[in-house]
C-alpha cells in the first residue's frame, strides 16, 4: 500500500466477546482527505473509531496510523501517536469544571511548555477559527449544542494533529448548526492540512463535504466511493440509506417470531 | 487563575487540621508525661496484683513517674512479675519499695514507690526487692469478720459461715 | 422445591463469584492508581485542588457535627455519671469517646456521604459525557490526571478532618460540662489529661481516620469509574458508594479497635 494512506485497515474483525461487532473491514484514509463511515445506528461505527485510536484491540486483521501498527504499541508509544490525533466526541465531552478558554488550553498545557501568553494566543486563534473567540469565558454548560460541538473541535486541533476522527459530529442539532460544522470539517482539513475521517448517519449534510464514502452495515463494508458514486449508486442497501426509506434490506422489523404467534392467533386455529 | 483564594483556603483547612491534632496531644493528652523513649525498666515481684493493669500509673509521692509496661506470671515462684518504666529523669535508691496501691475506695489501681535510704540507685533491669501487694477487698472484709467472730464469741454465727464463701470467690 | 434450592445457591454463588471479581478489580484499580501518582506528586496543584473540594468543603458540616456531638455527650455523660458521684470524670469520658472511637468513625461516616458521593458523582458524569475517553484520546492518562489526585486529595483530608471533630467534640463537652452545667474547670481538664495516653490513644484515633480516608476515598473512586454511563448508573453508584464506605467503615473500625485496645 502506498505511504499517502495515513490510516489503513486490511481485514479487520472485532468482537465483544463472542458477540461479533465487526468483520473483514478494509479501509484506507488518504492524507488530506475527508472520508466518511456511514451506517445505521448501531453498526459498530464508534467502535472503529476506538479501534484506530488504539482504545480496543481488534481480535483479528491490523490497523495502521502513518506506518504504525496501532494495536502493537506499548503505552507510552500509544499516547505518544494520540497526540497526533485528535477526537471529536458525539457531544463534545468537553471538560465541564472548565470554561471554553481552559477547555481548548488543557492539551497545550498538559502536553508542552509554552509560556502561557502564547498559549492565549493560539486559544484564542483555535477559537477564532471557529467563530467562538467572543465565547471564550462562558463555561460549557453556557453553551447550545452546536457551539459546544464547535469549541470541541477548536479543542481536538489545539496542538495540530495530522489526523482528527469525530464521532457523529452532527447529532442533535438544528440546520444552522449543522451547516456550520460540516463547513467547519471541511474548511479546517484543507487548510491545516489534516486528514478526518467522519462517522456519521447524516446522508445529505456529509454526502456535501466528504471525499469518499464507506457504508458500514452489520459490521461489514456494503459499499464505497465517492459522493457522486454513491447518490447514484443502484445498490438497494445505498439508496435505501440515502433516501431514507422506511423498509428494505435494512427490514423496519427487529427480528422477531411470527407476528400471529406473538398474539397468539396462530395457536387458537 | 483565581488559585489563590483556593490557596489560601486549603491553607486555613490545613492549619486547622495539624492545630486540632497538636491540641489533642497537648491539651486533650497529655504529651508531657512518660515519654517511652526516655525511660528505664526495672521490675518487682508481687504475690499478688490485684486489678493492676498494664499501662497504670508508676506514682511516687504523688506524681507520676512511670507506667507499668508489662505483666507476667512467674511459674518458678508463682509470683506476678511486673515491669516498670520509669522516667529517667527521676532515680530512685535500689531498697525503694514498690506497693499496689488503689486511687479512692473504687478507683484504678497504681504502684506507689516509696523511696528508701540507700546511697546506690536502681538502674536499667534491676529488680525491687521489697514490695507489698494489693490490698484485695475481699480478704479484708473475710479478716475482719472473722476476728468479729473470733472476739464476739457465739454473737454473729451467720456471718461466719458466710466468710468461707466470700474467700473462694476471690481471684 | 429442589428447583427453588438449586437456584438458590446459584444465586448465592454468583453473588461470591462477582464480589471477589469486584474485589479483585478494586485491588488493581488502586494498584494503577497508587503506581501513578508521580503527576500528583509533581504537580502538586492538582492534589490542593481536590483537598479543597473533599477536605475544606466538609470542613463546616464536620466541625459543627462535632460541637453537636460533644454537646450531646456532655449531657448524657454528666447524667450518667452523677449517679456514682464522679461528674469529674467528664472530661475524661468526652474525650476518650471522641479521640477513640467517634472522631474517627463519624467523621470518616460524614466525610463518605459528603465528599465521597461528590467524588463518585463527579466521576461517574466524566465517564457518562465521555470525558474521560476524551482525556485518554488527549494521550492524557485517566488515572494519573483524574483519579490520584482525588485519592491523595481524600487520604490528606480525612485525618485532619477527624481531628477538628474532636476537637469541636471536647469543646462541646466543655462548654456543657463546665460552662452550662458547673463541672470543675480544673478536674475537668486535668482527669482528661491524665487519662488520654497520646500515644495509645490519639495516634490510635489518627491511624484509625487514615485508614478510614484511604477507604472512603478508594471506595469512591472506583464506583465512579466502574458506573454504568447512564443516569441511572451513576446515581446507583453514588448510593453504593455512601452504603458501602458507611459499612466498610464500621467493619474497619471494629477491627482495629480489636488490634489496638485488646490489651486494656
Amino acid at each position: 500500500m502506498s505511504t499517502d494512506n495515513l490510516v489503513e485497515i486490511s481485514n479487520l474483525s472485532f468482537a465483544y466477546g463472542k458477540r461479533p461487532i465487526l468483520q473483514g473491514i478494509n479501509l484506507v484514509a488518504p492524507r488530506g482527505k475527508v472520508i466518511a463511515i456511514m451506517g445505521g445506528s448501531g453498526c459498530g461505527k464508534t467502535t472503529l473509531l476506538q479501534l484506530i485510536g488504539g482504545q480496543l484491540r481488534p481480535s483479528k486483521g491490523e490497523v495502521r496510523v502513518s506506518g504504525q501498527l496501532v494495536h502493537d504499541l506499548d503505552q507510552q508509544a500509544l499516547y505518544q501517536l494520540r497526540r497526533k490525533m485528535g477526537m471529536l466526541f458525539q457531544f463534545g465531552a468537553l471538560f465541564t469544571d472548565m470554561s471554553v478558554f481552559d477547555n481548548v488550553a488543557f492539551q497545550m498545557r498538559e502536553h508542552t511548555d509554552l509560556s502561557e501568553t502564547l498559549i492565549r494566543d493560539l486559544v484564542l486563534m483555535k477559537l477564532h477559527a471557529v467563530g467562538l473567540r467572543g465565547a471564550s469565558k462562558l463555561m460549557p454548560s453556557e453553551l447550545s449544542g452546536g457551539m459546544a460541538r464547535r469549541v470541541a473541535l477548536a479543542r481536538a486541533v489545539a496542538l495540530d494533529p495530522m489526523l482528527i476522527m469525530y464521532d457523529e459530529p452532527f447529532a442533535g442539532l438544528d440546520p444552522i448548526s449543522l451547516g456550520v460544522v460540516g463547513n467547519l470539517i471541511r474548511r479546517l482539513t484543507d487548510t491545516l492540512g489534516l486528514t478526518s475521517i467522519l462517522v456519521t448517519h447524516d446522508v445529505h449534510e456529509s454526502l456535501k463535504i466528504v471525499d469518499y464514502v464507506y457504508f458500514v452495515s452489520e459490521g461489514a463494508i456494503e459499499a464505497e466511493g465517492t459522493p457522486d458514486q454513491i447518490r447514484a449508486s443502484g445498490l438497494p442497501f445505498v439508496h435505501q440509506f440515502v433516501h431514507g426509506e422506511e423498509d428494505g434490506p435494512v427490514p423496519f422489523h427487529y427480528p422477531a417470531s411470527s407476528y400471529t404467534q406473538d398474539l397468539g392467533l396462530g395457536a387458537r386455529k | 487563575m483565581g488559585r489563590t483564594t483556593l490557596d489560601l483556603w486549603v491553607g486555613v483547612f490545613v492549619a486547622a487540621g495539624l492545630a486540632a491534632l497538636l491540641v489533642l496531644a497537648f491539651k486533650v493528652g497529655n504529651m508531657r508525661s512518660v515519654n517511652l523513649s526516655d525511660a528505664y525498666t526495672v521490675t518487682a515481684d508481687f504475690d499478688n496484683i490485684g486489678g493492676l493493669k498494664p499501662r497504670a500509673a508508676v506514682k511516687s509521692a504523688g506524681v507520676v513517674v512511670g507506667r507499668v509496661s508489662e505483666i507476667a506470671f512467674d511459674d518458678k515462684t508463682y509470683e506476678a512479675r511486673v515491669t516498670l518504666s520509669l522516667d529517667k529523669r527521676y532515680t530512685f535508691p535500689k531498697d525503694t519499695i514498690a506497693a499496689i496501691l488503689t486511687s479512692g475506695l473504687l478507683g484504678e489501681q497504681y504502684i506507689g514507690l516509696d523511696a528508701g535510704g540507700s546511697d546506690k540507685k536502681l538502674a536499667n533491669g534491676d529488680k525491687i526487692q521489697i514490695t507489698q501487694s494489693a490490698v484485695v477487698l475481699e480478704n479484708l472484709i473475710s479478716n475482719f469478720l472473722y476476728s468479729k467472730a473470733a472476739g464476739g464469741s457465739d454473737k454473729s454465727p451467720a456471718p461466719a459461715a458466710g466468710a468461707p464463701a466470700t474467700q473462694g470467690t476471690q481471684q | 422445591m429442589m428447583r427453588i434450592g438449586v437456584n438458590f445457591f446459584s444465586a448465592i454463588g454468583r453473588r461470591v463469584i462477582e464480589g471477589v471479581w469486584r474485589l479483585g478489580y478494586v485491588t488493581r484499580f488502586l494498584m494503577l492508581t497508587l503506581l501513578r501518582s508521580c503527576t500528583s506528586l509533581t504537580r502538586p496543584g492538582l492534589v490542593i485542588r481536590e483537598i479543597y473540594s473533599s477536605g475544606v468543603l466538609s470542613l463546616i458540616i464536620i466541625a459543627v457535627s462535632g460541637l453537636f456531638v460533644g454537646m450531646v455527650l456532655g449531657f448524657q455523660g454528666y447524667e450518667t455519671l452523677k449517679t456514682y458521684g464522679s461528674e469529674q470524670s467528664l472530661g475524661v469520658l468526652v474525650a476518650l469517646s471522641l479521640v477513640r472511637e467517634l472522631g474517627p468513625v463519624v467523621a470518616a461516616l460524614l466525610f463518605a456521604s459528603r465528599a465521597g458521593s461528590a467524588i463518585t458523582a463527579e466521576i461517574g458524569l466524566m465517564k457518562t459525557t465521555e470525558q474521560l475517553k476524551a482525556l485518554e484520546m488527549m494521550a492524557i492518562d485517566p488515572i494519573a490526571r483524574i483519579v490520584a489526585p482525588r485519592f491523595w486529595g481524600g487520604v490528606i483530608s480525612m485525618p485532619l478532618l477527624a481531628a477538628i471533630f474532636s476537637v469541636m467534640g471536647v469543646f462541646g463537652g466543655y462548654l456543657v460540662g463546665v460552662v452550662l452545667i458547673g463541672v470543675d474547670d480544673g478536674a475537668f481538664w486535668s482527669q482528661m489529661q491524665a487519662a488520654v495516653d497520646v500515644r495509645h490513644d490519639v495516634v490510635n484515633g489518627f491511624i484509625k481516620s487514615c485508614v478510614f480516608g484511604f477507604a472512603v476515598t478508594t471506595i469512591a473512586l472506583f464506583e465512579g469509574y466502574d458506573a454504568p454511563p447512564t443516569a441511572e448508573g451513576v446515581s446507583r453508584a453514588t448510593t453504593r458508594t455512601v452504603v458501602t464506605s458507611s459499612l466498610t467503615i464500621l467493619a474497619l473500625d471494629f477491627v482495629l479497635t480489636a488490634f489496638m485496645f485488646k490489651g486494656v
